[in-house]
């Protein structure tokens, strides 16, 4: 860590050196900080506004009054006029959808990852290339198939036809087995001279080991798992299991009737779970760096 | 503590043949070092007697059970890695525990023990720290730590000291052996450092292509080395050797150029017209004889110099001589006889004593 600032520091510290570039550097950055902010200042501020403010066509850029309001209308009941479920609902099945293929992504793929990278068996090679051609089978192409397979299996509608077919990786079995082979082989042998036989391996070693990739695949999968859309959309009919992305998509009317301050209440919401992830993660993130690098 | 028997050990990685079927007794309590240049399967046998390594054939036989087939773990012996090995998630603690406890030792065993071989080794004030935050020579102890603990009945290093700085390695070196001599727990010790082979073991197995070439004491190698292989191998700088043809009374051989070099009586059974190598060690040169050398090359050393040179015949030497290097850039030699090496010029072994 110390590291990186310092290199980070040293190029500010040369434009210092210089009003003109310094000068420069800042209205670039400043003009980038607003064009990825001013968006989401929009919809802060919009969510904190009566329906008639919006309405007008005025695009409030200071908070209004009606804050509580709003979002306690729709984290209770959500959108009324349309018999929309409440946010609290959707929040809740986006979440158990998003923290389930999370888990279940990470847990298959670092099982299948040992089993590729630490054991020789009959057929390791071909098990390996077919995790690896499914890379190019992502959920939008076995999209109908899939769909056929879960509508047969009765899972519509279902939280296991949500997550399940979502839940097998390529890529995080790829990753963690590219992971694996850079343990040395001798610290595959110490441990066999201990005597820890291969789960035991894999629970005191290979797991600690990993917590620095299982954080970051962590919140990467988690944010992928929270914004799923089409598979959602195409297997869940009943409001009970609809999700936080179709909630929204549903919201928005088509006759301008759209009760924006509600819309944009409701995205915020649907923002923050992606950002707890990243913060809390990102500090766990840091930690497994320091404590187990060589 | 335990003997271990080694019979016919062959290895075959694929169609290549690399351990050619070593025979070796390790009685209770030794430290035998298995030495031998790069790639000569030391790191093989030892991997066999670990367990880490099927053998292709032969026993392996730890107090006169059979092993062979035996899972690491079932065999009660523990290693030290070249690179160490440790848990670089564990503290120091954790790292010398972890075997004891797969093994079921009480918490109170466990911290007694690990207590007990930190002092030895004199890791007590650093038990809370993790591996990256300990210094070579540091984790070069802890791995030494994490197999005294075990008590196990062998111990096994492979080119332990490698990755020290040289003068860590001495200190290393005196420190294992004190250690083994007082835990008395039998060792195999694989280098290809000469010079730790010979201070460290009991005996030496000098391995040169899979096969063992003598297994023997220190200086019964260094006395009495069994080829050409061995004798080049061990002594620094490598002994000289002189392509030369018995005498017709056996007594002496004549070198190319001529020269007559008399044998030691009575120690080799040459016979009259026999091609031969003449075997002689830098230090055991005089400075008087027939023998005329040029000098190309010195070296001072401090105490003593080492010559490089040539003589009338075309053959390099190189001798030790003590003292500052010679003025001269000629000088006249003569092998010493009663250190002179007789070896069969064809197959390279030493002449035998006479029957
Ligand atoms: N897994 C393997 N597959 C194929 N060949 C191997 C394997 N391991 C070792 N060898 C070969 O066996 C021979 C002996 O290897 P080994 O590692 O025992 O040598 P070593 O004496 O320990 O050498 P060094 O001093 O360099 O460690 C080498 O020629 C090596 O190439
Ligand atoms: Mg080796």
């Amino acid at each position: 860590m110390a590291e990186a600032r310092n290199s980070i520091a040293a190029p500010v510290g040369m434009a210092g050196s210089n009003p003109r570039a310094d000068m420069l550097t800042h209205v670039v950055l400043v003009l980038g900080v607003l064009l990825f902010a001013l968006p989401i200042w929009i919809v802060l501020m919009g969510s904190t506004h009566d329906a008639g403010t919006i309405g007008r066509g005025d695009v409030p850029l200071l908070p209004g009054a009606e804050a509580a309001a709003n979002y306690s209308a729709v984290w209770n009941q959500g959108n009324k006029q349309r018999a929309g479920v409440p946010v609290s609902t959707m929040m809740f099945n986006s979440a158990i959808m998003a923290l389930l293929i999370t888990f279940g992504k990470i847990a298959i793929s670092i099982i299948s990852a040992y089993a590729v990278a630490f054991f020789s068996f009959p057929g390791r090679m071909l098990f390996f290339w077919a995790i690896f051609i499914t890379l190019m089978l992502p959920v939008e192409v076995r999209i109908f198939p899939t769909f056929q397979v879960v509508s047969d299996l009765g899972l519509v509608n279902t939280y296991a036809g949500l997550i399940v077919p979502l839940i097998a990786s390529a890529t995080a079995t790829l990753l963690f087995r590219q992971f694996f082979l850079t343990i040395p082989d001798e610290l595959v042998e110490a441990a066999k001279m201990d005597g820890a036989g291969p789960i035991r391996f894999f629970k005191d070693v290979v797991l600690p080991l990993s917590a620095t990739n299982i954080a970051a695949l962590f919140v990467i999968l988690f944010v992928y798992g929270w914004n799923q859309y089409l598979w959602p959309l195409l297997v869940t009919t009943s409001t009970d299991v609809e999700t936080i992305m179709i909630g929204i998509v549903k919201m928005l009317g088509s006759q301008g009737d759209t009760e924006w301050h509600l819309v944009m209440a409701t995205t915020v919401l649907a923002l923050l779970p992606p950002v707890a992830i990243v913060i809390l993660m990102q500090r766990w993130f840091v930690k497994g760096l320091v404590e187990t690098e060589k | 503590m335990a003997e271990l028997k080694l019979s016919g050990i062959v290895k075959n990685f694929g169609a290549v043949r690399v351990l050619h079927g070593i025979d070796l007794v390790v009685q209770d309590g030794e430290m035998i070092v298995i030495v031998g240049a790069s790639g000569c399967g030391k790191s093989t046998l030892l991997r066999i007697v670990a367990g880490l390594e099927r053998s292709t054939g032969g026993t392996v036989l730890i107090d006169d059970r059979d092993v062979t087939a035996l899972e690491p773990a079932a065999r009660d012996i523990a290693m030290v890695f070249q690179n160490y090995a440790l848990y670089p998630h564990m503290r120091v603690f954790d790292n010398m525990a972890y075997g004891l406890r797969i093994r079921g030792l009480s918490k109170e065993d466990i911290k007694r023990r690990v207590q007990e071989a930190a002092d030895l080794l004199g890791l007590s004030e650093l038990l809370d720290r993790r591996p990256r935050e300990l210094s070579g020579g540091q984790r070069q102890r802890v791995a030494m730590g994490r197999a005294i603990v075990r008590e196990p009945k062998l111990f096994l290093f492979d080119e332990p000291l490698s990755n020290l700085d040289a003068k860590l390695r001495v200190a290393m070196r005196a420190e294992i052996k004190r250690l083994q001599r007082r835990l008395g727990v039998t060792s195999l010790f694989v280098t290809h450092d000469q010079v730790e082979a010979m201070t460290l073991g009991d005996r030496l197995v000098v391995m040169h292509e899979g096969r063992a070439a003598q297994i023997a004491s220190p200086m019964e190698i260094f006395e009495r080395p069994a080829d050409t292989y061995v004798a080049g191998f061990i002594g620094s700088p490598s002994m000289n050797f002189l392509p030369a043809t018995i005498t017709e009374d056996a007594k002496a051989a004549t070198l190319s150029d001529g020269n007559i070099i008399a044998l030691p009586p009575g120690q080799f059974a040459a016979r009259p017209g026999q091609k031969v190598t003449l075997g002689i060690r830098p230090e055991h040169i005089s400075l008087t004889g027939p023998l005329r050398l040029t000098i190309d090359l010195v070296e001072p050393l401090g105490s003593e110099c080492v010559v490089h040179g040539k003589l009338a015949s075309g053959e390099i030497m190189a001798l030790r001589l003590p003292g500052a290097p010679p003025s001269a850039t000629v000088l006249d030699i003569a092998p010493r006889t009663e250190h002179l090496h007789v070896f069969d010029a064809e197959t390279g072994k030493r002449l035998p004593p006479p029957a």
